[in-house]
C-alpha cells in the first residue's frame, strides 16, 4: 500500500490561519491549535487566552520569561502593545457573551451533527479534568475543530455520534484535518476541501460517516 | 484608623475554622497565594473544602496542603496536570472528594456569590456530564443550566500591592480569580508584593476596590521554594 500525503500539522495551522480575518477575536485551544498562532503572517488577529489576557504575543525571548505572564497551557508569553489583563469572570464572559469570533479546538471526536468530544476520555481512573473547553464550546461564535482524521488505530475520528463524553452539542461548525476541511451544516458533514492525494471516495470510505461534496 | 494590614501571614490567618470552605486563587501557579496556603498548613486546619481552578502544582503551595491531608474536597476546573501528582494520587486512592466545574462556570458561580445572585442560567455544559442531575431550561431557543453560587468563608488571594483599606492591584495575568474570589467569601485575605500609602494607588487602576478585602499582609517577592513548607 503506498503512503497517502496528507497535512503535516503545521500545513495544517497554516490552512486555519489563512481561514481567519484580521480583526478576529480568537482563542487557540492547548495543544496543536497553539501552532496556528505561528502562521498569522502580518494579519491583526487578536489572541485570547482564557486566563486573562487579550492581545497575547508570542514566546518571550529566552530569559525574558515572566511567571506571571502565561497562557491557557501554562506556557510563559507577552503581551502585544495595546494587549489587556482582566479577571476571569470577564474573559469567560467573552467567550459565553458571544464575544469570541473563532475558537480553535482539539478533539478527541466530532459528530456528524457538530457535537464535540474532547476532554475526557471517561476510562477508569482517568481523572476528568474539563478547564475552559466546554465554556470555548459553547460560547464562541464558531468553532473550528483541528485534528487527525484518523485515530492511532486508524478509526474515523468523525462519529455518527460521539462515544466520549459530550463537551458540547452541536457546537463545531468547521473541521481541519489532516486529509480534509469540512463544514458542519444542517445537512451533514460537507466537504469543503480535500488536502491529502486521495479521492472523495476514498476520504468517503476512510470518514464511515456520510460526506456531502 | 482602619488598618487592615498585618504583620505576619499567620496574624493575617488568625481564626479559620476546621471544615472551612476556602477559595485559593491562581491559575497554575500565577497568582497562587502560596504563602498563605502554606500558613494554613500551619494553623493546623483540616477537613478543608477547597476552590480554586486547579488541584495543586508539585509539592507547593495547594498541592502541599493536600500532601498534609487536610482537604477534604476540592471543587475546580482542572486538576489533572502534569505535575498534579499528589492529587491524583489523593483522588485515586478515594481520599479527596473532586467536583469538576467548567471553568466558566467556576468563576461565574463565584462572581454571582459575590454579587448577590441566587442562582443564573449557563448554556456551558449543556447535554454533558457536568450538568447532569442539573435543572435545565430553554430560553429563547437556547439550552441553559440551572448553576449555584459558590460561596466561600474565607478567600486566600495574591495580589501586587495594597493599602491599609484594603485596595488592591494586581500584576499581569495573575489577576486571574483574585478580584472575584474576593467578593465571594467572608473573610478575604490578601497577600501582597508591597504595601503602600493609602492614596498612591492611583483610584483610576484600583482593581479591587478595599471593601471586599478584610486582611492584607505584605509577602515580598521571592522565587517559590519548598523551602517554608513544612
Amino acid at each position: 500500500m503506498t503512503v497517502m500525503k496528507k497535512l503535516s500539522r503545521s500545513e495544517m495551522a497554516q490552512r486555519v490561519a489563512d481561514d481567519i480575518l484580521e480583526g478576529s477575536y480568537v482563542n487557540l485551544g492547548i495543544g496543536v491549535p497553539t501552532l496556528v498562532a505561528n502562521y498569522l503572517g502580518d494579519k491583526e488577529v487578536f489572541l485570547h487566552s482564557e486566563n486573562g489576557v487579550l492581545g497575547m504575543g508570542p514566546s518571550p525571548a529566552p530569559g525574558e520569561e515572566d511567571d506571571d505572564l502565561i497562557n491557557a497551557g501554562k506556557q510563559h508569553v507577552t503581551l502585544l502593545p495595546g494587549g489587556a489583563y482582566f479577571h476571569h469572570a470577564d474573559s469567560f464572559s467573552m467567550m459565553r457573551g458571544g464575544h469570541i469570533d473563532i475558537a480553535v479546538l482539539g478533539a478527541f471526536q466530532v459528530s456528524v451533527s457538530g457535537d464535540l468530544a474532547n476532554w475526557h476520555t471517561g476510562a477508569e481512573g482517568s481523572i476528568p479534568a474539563v478547564g475552559g473547553a466546554m465554556d470555548l464550546a459553547t460560547g464562541a461564535r464558531q468553532v473550528f475543530v483541528m485534528m487527525d482524521h484518523l485515530t492511532k488505530t486508524g478509526e474515523s475520528k468523525l462519529v455518527p455520534q460521539c462515544t466520549y463524553p459530550l463537551t458540547g452539542i452541536g457546537c463545531v461548525t468547521r473541521i481541519y484535518t489532516d486529509l480534509a476541511i469540512l463544514d458542519v451544516t444542517a445537512q451533514g458533514l460537507k466537504v469543503r476541501e480535500i488536502v491529502a492525494d486521495i479521492s472523495f471516495e476514498d476520504l468517503q470510505t476512510l470518514s464511515g460517516v456520510p460526506l456531502i461534496r | 484608623m482602619i488598618n487592615k494590614t498585618f504583620e505576619s501571614v499567620a496574624a493575617a490567618l488568625d481564626g479559620i475554622a476546621d471544615g472551612s470552605v476556602i477559595m485559593v486563587g491562581g491559575f497554575g501557579t500565577a497568582g497562587m497565594p502560596s504563602q498563605l496556603v502554606d500558613g494554613v498548613i500551619a494553623s493546623g486546619a483540616r477537613d478543608l473544602t477547597i476552590i480554586s481552578n486547579n488541584a495543586g502544582n508539585g509539592e507547593i503551595g495547594l498541592a502541599a496542603l493536600l500532601k498534609a491531608g487536610r482537604v477534604a474536597k476540592v471543587i475546580c476546573s482542572f486538576p489533572r496536570q502534569s505535575d498534579s501528582y499528589v492529587f491524583d494520587e489523593l483522588y485515586l486512592a478515594g481520599k479527596v472528594q473532586l467536583e469538576v466545574v467548567p471553568q466558566g462556570n467556576l468563576a461565574e458561580r463565584i462572581r454571582a456569590a459575590g454579587s448577590g445572585i441566587g442562582a443564573f442560567y449557563s448554556p456551558t455544559g449543556y447535554g454533558t456530564l457536568l450538568a447532569e442531575g442539573k435543572e435545565t431550561r430553554v430560553i429563547d431557543g437556547r439550552n441553559y443550566v440551572l448553576e449555584m453560587p459558590l460561596h466561600a468563608d474565607v478567600a486566600l488571594i495574591k495580589a501586587e500591592k495594597g493599602d491599609r483599606w484594603g485596595n488592591l492591584t494586581y500584576r499581569k495575568a495573575a489577576r486571574n480569580f483574585g478580584p472575584i474570589m474576593a467578593m465571594a467569601a467572608k473573610t478575604t485575605i490578601a497577600q501582597v508584593n508591597r504595601i503602600v500609602e493609602l492614596g498612591e494607588l492611583d483610584p483610576e487602576n484600583i482593581v479591587t476596590p478595599g471593601i471586599f478585602v478584610q486582611r492584607v499582609v505584605a509577602v515580598p517577592l521571592a522565587p517559590i521554594s519548598n523551602a517554608n513548607v513544612n
